[in-house]
């Protein structure tokens, strides 16, 4: 029944922020000049030399980049199957991967005269991060945290404040990461003459899941070049965590031509998928629209949202980055789900096996190679992406010993 | 000419918002014939959701008072089909894209057609967004309303109101609803330049707007004003369901007498 015409324009329309179906600008109307304005000084400075230059140097001496490609042999030897390597993101300043993509917003924010910098958090990484680059240049920042992540994140709290930014308790909804984007747009909505939201994943209205990808694909482009120096050749297998999906793109991204790379991204399955009790959005959830684009979402049978949930504040996200959502439906990529206790049994044996305390989040890709490493013979190659520390967890060590007792 | 078009000729209109299934579908009801029978030329009535970016702290509390007592989209619906012989004012329904594309763009389309609704405005819809609800509404001759704010560049006002039926919602300020601080100081000049790009189609101008005081300082410029947090605050105040109905009926009648004045 439906009309040709309308058909064909809307194929065009579609070349404009979308991944096949997935993506979009589904953001009330007073944002749609500032999404514009953002896009076109991207496209500007993506390409201009001294933007470029800028951004490495601070990626390089700030940050601490290029983090190295760590050949993890206890590890491997502990799965007696393949060889497994660890993109060191957690060595970046800050703890995580985040501030690749804070770093560039910034400089993105400073071009379009902006004053003020907002951002929402769930695990405070991105917040930190957020405040950290906030501070660096001197603009006022403050950030949205849900009120329970507050609590589970607390020394992510203090580190923010202590970088001078004010972080506001969020306590509508479910109090967590999706709540605290909610306002965060809320506030963008009423202050985006002067402030630029720094969104801290590959969500969000276009140009977000672009540009955020863009910004995080030096993981991928280094870990290219160091695996080939390293072993002649591409990996095998690489494996990252999935929340919002930012990691993930940033390393996936550069490989996916590269046909003979398998690539899986692993979402948090919380107390299991059964349960209810879950973050694992690609493999349990439907496609639908939140925080300004179309991707697949944790809804119910009205197309409410349903609250997440995992563990690792930074996973706990009922939405996923529509780009992963494409990458799912083309086969590029594989999703699968690591539980609570899979994600707190990897975190103690990373700990133990080689001295690397990683992010919870992180954790979740790492339990995946109990699964894989041990069918892989000796000359294969997994590269895992490690997001993050995780200094910010110990703090929930109570709950951690508490899990692991089920393990 | 449309319904909810013809609610504008020869006086300023009064939009009046209030949340579906606030606390629940029977108070929905009683309310929109208590509207009904104060005069209120276009209801518009929200369809609860989880995630209500566009709007203040009011609506958000009145959309999850509603989930919380189990009003989904296909209930609303329901209620609206059995009163549709009673209600003789035009109906537009306000909702998140996703409780649509959740329904079904087209089964949403017919299904409301068949509850006698008018029009509907998703306000996380943008124009740009050519999703198939534009092609069904226009099949079924059903308005779709757009929004433009303050910040909107004359080339997308042309667009917007353009594609726009029923009327053109003129929001107040760089806000969500119910932002106290509106309406906008340059409010003047942003709803002469809309009208200047805009031609023949009704303006209505609304968030923010909380009360008669409000109505009189800003009614010269638009052809109807659109209120909703402040008469949801009116309703919630009163304790009993007569109170509640009265307080509704109280707000409407003030403004009422503002608007009377205008032509
Ligand atoms: C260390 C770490 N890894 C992963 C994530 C998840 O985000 P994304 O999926 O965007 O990489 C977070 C989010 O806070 C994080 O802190």
């Amino acid at each position: 029944m439906e009309n040709q015409a309308i058909k064909m324009q809307r194929k065009t329309d579609l070349n404009k922020g979308y991944f096949s179906q997935f993506g979009g600008r589904f953001v009330p109307e007073t944002l749609m000049p500032v999404l514009d304005e953002l896009e076109a000084v991207y496209n500007h400075y993506k390409d201009d030399k001294e933007f470029k230059q800028e951004l490495k140097s601070l990626l390089a001496d700030y940050s601490g980049r290029p983090t190295s490609l760590y050949y993890a042999e206890q590890l491997s030897k502990h799965y007696g199957g393949a060889k497994i390597y660890l993109k060191r993101e957690d060595l970046n300043h800050t703890g995580a991967h985040k501030i690749n993509n804070t770093l560039g917003q910034i400089l993105l924010a400073i071009k379009m005269g902006k004053q003020r910098i907002i951002a929402e958090t769930g695990a405070g990484q991105h917040g930190v991060a957020t405040a950290t680059v906030a501070a660096r240049f001197n603009l006022d920042c403050e950030i949205y945290m849900g009120a329970e992540d507050m609590e589970r994140q607390a020394l992510n709290v203090y580190k923010m404040e202590m970088l001078g930014a004010k972080v506001t308790e969020v306590n509508s909804g479910t109090q967590t990461l999706k709540d605290a984007t909610n306002e965060a747009i809320r506030d963008w909505v009423r202050n985006v003459e002067d402030t630029h939201y720094i969104i801290g994943s590959v969500v969000g209205p276009h140009p977000y899941p672009v540009m955020v990808r863009d910004f995080q694909r030096i993981i991928g482009d280094e870990c290219k070049k160091q695996i080939i120096a390293k072993e002649g050749r591409l990996p095998d297998y690489i494996l990252a965590c999935v929340g919002g999906g930012s990691n993930a793109m940033g390393i996936f991204f550069p490989f996916v031509d590269d046909k003979e790379v398998k690539m899986i991204g692993v979402e948090a399955s919380g107390k299991g998928i059964d349960s209810g009790k879950h973050a694992a959005t690609l493999s349990a959830g439907r496609v639908g629209v939140l925080h300004g684009s179309k991707s697949f979402l944790l809804q119910d049978e009205d197309g409410q949202i349903i609250p997440a949930y995992s563990i690792s504040a930074g996973l706990d996200y009922p939405g996923v980055g529509p780009e992963h959502s494409h990458l799912k439906s083309i086969d590029r990529v594989e999703y699968h789900s690591a539980t609570d206790l899979e994600a707190v049994k990897a975190f103690k044996l990373l700990s133990e096996k080689e001295g690397i305390i990683p992010a919870l989040e992180s954790s979740h890709a790492l339990s995946y190679l109990e699964k894989l490493a041990p069918q892989l013979s000796e000359d294969e190659i997994i590269v895992v992406n490690l997001s993050g520390r995780g200094d910010k967890d110990i703090n929930n060590f109570k709950k951690i010993k508490e899990a692991e007792k089920n393990v | 000419m449309s319904k909810i078009a013809a609610q504008f000729k020869d006086k300023k209109a009064l939009i009046t918002y209030i949340s579906g299934g606030d606390p629940s579908l029977e108070m929905t009801e009683k309310l929109i014939y208590r509207l009904q029978e104060e005069g209120v030329d276009i209801i518009e009535i929200g369809i609860p959701f989880s995630d209500p970016l566009a709007d203040g702290p009011v609506i958000q509390e009145a959309s999850q008072r509603a989930l919380k007592n189990g009003c989904t989209l296909k209930k609303l619906i329901e209620m609206l089909t059995d009163i549709k012989d009673k209600v003789k004012v035009p109906i537009v329904l306000m909702g998140y894209y996703n409780s649509v594309l959740n329904y079904g763009e087209k089964e949403f389309v017919e299904a409301i057609k068949k509850a006698g609704v008018s029009g509907v405005i998703i306000p996380d819809l943008p124009v740009d967004e050519k999703a198939d609800l534009a092609y069904y509404l226009k099949e079924a001759a059903l308005d779709q309303i757009l929004l433009v704010t303050p910040n909107t560049s004359d080339e997308r006002l042309k667009e917007i109101s353009n594609s726009s039926s029923g009327f053109l919602y003129c929001v107040a300020l760089l806000g969500t609803t119910g932002d106290a601080r509106g309406p906008y100081p340059q409010l003047e000049s942003y709803l002469k330049r809309v009208r200047k790009t805009a031609g023949d189609i009704p303006l209505g101008l609304g968030f923010g707007i909380d009360g008669p005081e409000k109505v009189k300082k800003f009614i010269d410029y638009p052809d109807g004003v659109i209120i909703g947090s402040a008469l949801i605050k009116a309703i919630t105040a009163g304790e009993t369901e007569t109170e509640k109905l009265e307080n509704a009926g109280e707000f409407v009648r003030n403004i009422k007498k503002v608007l009377a004045n205008y032509k």
